[in-house]
């Protein structure tokens, strides 16, 4: 059986899905890297480019599992606003422009094994809980279903994160505001 | 695909912005690790959505970008009021409440 045939029968029975995992492959390789340039690169403005990639695969990560509007939301709020805040705040405090070198090295020792630790517990327990379930995404989530859960089902929860918001509007400009 | 490769990717982006909470010194990186946090959750919560096929785990990513929005705009607002204090942003400095 030819390398297409095996492919056709996968799609067909609906449990190969080669391009999705291919591209999954390739999003979470560039979002892992991205992710440790971004926590050990010395420049701050670089550290906050190298989290876009991030977001970026993560909104990509998104689209994989079929949730456009979470995808969606993540692009305009997190790499339209809160990307541009960050550049904001790293203009704002000039020192933090250079590198933060000195960093001591026992710090950093202690936090890479609190990292690789946390890392081997949690893959155990996931590769011992889910080793292989199956995830079939036949159809994107569509919009209206998640407008119509927010708006009916979430409605107090949603209430209550809009009024967070405001409050945290006022708090900041209350915190950063000059005397 | 398997619910496992979005698991363990989440697992190790929340590992990465652990180190980055508990390494770095400049405040603004310390927020930064922690919208990497963030976001490693936001992938959990879809997939388990998705895995489920229920729409509550799309709603609460949607609620958690909210208050990391929230959350980063009060964060850079304290950073700038240590930076208008002290003219740094190293966090190990800003140890007035140690005892």
């Amino acid at each position: 059986m030819t390398a297409a045939g095996v492919l056709a029968a996968g799609a067909a029975g609906g449990d190969l899905f080669v391009a999705q995992n291919v591209f999954f492959g390739v999003i979470a390789l560039v979002m892992i890297v991205s992710a440790i340039r971004c926590v050990t690169t010395r420049n701050v403005v670089h550290a906050a480019l190298w989290l876009v990639l991030v977001l970026a695969g993560a909104a990509a990560q998104f689209i994989l599992l079929g949730s456009e509007f979470v995808a969606v939301t993540q692009v305009l709020v997190y790499i339209g606003a809160i990307i541009v805040l960050f550049l904001f705040g790293i203009m704002l405090t000039k020192a933090s422009m250079g590198d933060d070198d000195s960093v001591a090295t026992e710090k950093r020792l202690m936090a890479s094994l609190v990292a690789v630790l946390l890392a081997v517990v949690m893959g155990i327990a996931l590769l011992d809980s889910y080793s292989d379930t199956r995830l079939v995404i036949d159809e994107p989530q569509r919009f209206g279903v998640v407008s119509d859960a927010i708006f009916s089902q979430y409605i107090v929860a949603f209430e209550a994160v809009s009024v967070l918001l405001l409050a945290a509007l006022i708090g900041a400009i209350v915190v950063a505001r000059k005397e | 695909m398997i619910l496992n490769q979005f698991l363990l990717l989440a697992a190790i982006l929340f590992c990465i912005g652990v180190y980055g909470v508990l390494a770095r010194r400049n405040g603004i990186m310390v927020l930064m690790s922690v919208e990497i946090i963030l976001n490693s959750v936001n992938i959990n919560l879809v997939a388990f959505g998705a895995f489920r096929d229920n729409v509550a785990g799309e709603v609460f990513a949607l609620f958690v970008i909210a208050v990391a929005a929230a959350e980063v705009g009060i964060g850079l607002a304290i950073v700038l009021l240590i930076y208008r204090n002290r003219r740094s942003i190293d966090l190990s400095e800003a140890d007035l409440l140690k005892g």
